[in-house]
């Protein structure tokens, strides 16, 4: 699937989108696999509050399922209008 | 309904005007018009960053509900990303409805939930470096009161 990522969590992990292959059931286990690579995913994903997550665009939480899912996307909280 | 997300700023005159002429049967038009603003001193520009595909749906869903729940005519809403520099208009809403308690009401509802639930991210760069502008607790509170 593509994991994106917005803002903040972008400038730590170091790229917008990439494709990744997983085996993960949940938001938070995609999360745990991501977290064991390297410490710029560590680092972005230290604190679950301070993250909003959407599945296939849809704002979702860290125990949504994702088999199946195209795309999650990882951002901090939203500052629009 | 139009929704829109562009870099390319907009005359809000023009914009307000089209939506008026627009509407029929309608007793009521508000506008709410969101600016850049240099709270602390020596913002350069705000840059703003949101999630194409995932923002027009969002944005889509927002005004949708607001139409249904407050029985309205029309809905616009019109968000810029990209640099803007203070004084520059960022985005605006405008809602049509029979009277004007819905209209007032259904452009706050809008703002309340675009604010918190619309992927943009706003950053500020200043003499002093570049910081991400962080949510707050207020603007979530805020959708409380549409929830009862």
């Amino acid at each position: 699937m593509d994991v994106l990522y917005f803002a903040w969590v972008r400038e730590r992990v170091g790229l917008p989108r990439e494709r990744v292959e997983t085996g993960a059931a949940t938001v938070r286990e995609l999360v745990a696999e991501l977290r064991a690579r390297e410490a710029r995913y560590d680092a972005a994903f230290a604190d679950e509050r301070a993250l909003r997550v959407a599945v296939d665009q849809e704002l979702a939480d860290f125990d949504a399922e994702i088999a199946g899912a195209r795309e999650v996307a990882f951002f901090p909280p939203m500052t629009g209008g | 309904m139009d929704i829109r997300v562009q870099a390319e700023p907009f005359d809000l005159g023009r914009e307000a005007s089209a939506f008026a002429a627009r509407q029929k049967g309608m007793g009521a038009i508000v506008t709410f018009t969101g600016i850049v603003r240099d709270v602390a001193g020596g913002l350069d520009r705000m840059e703003i960053e949101h999630y194409p595909g995932m923002t027009e749906r969002a944005l889509r869903e927002i005004a949708q509900e607001a139409r249904t729940r407050w029985g309205l005519g029309d809905v616009l809403v019109l968000h810029r990303h990209g640099a803007m520099a203070p004084d520059e208009m960022i985005m605006m809403v405008a809602t049509a409805a029979p009277h004007r308690k819905a209209a007032f009401e259904a452009a706050e509802f809008l703002m309340d939930y675009l604010k918190s639930r619309a992927p943009f991210w706003k950053k500020e760069h200043g003499r002093d470096g570049a910081d991400w502008v962080a949510a707050k607790d207020e603007d979530e509170a805020a959708l409380d009161r549409w929830t009862k």
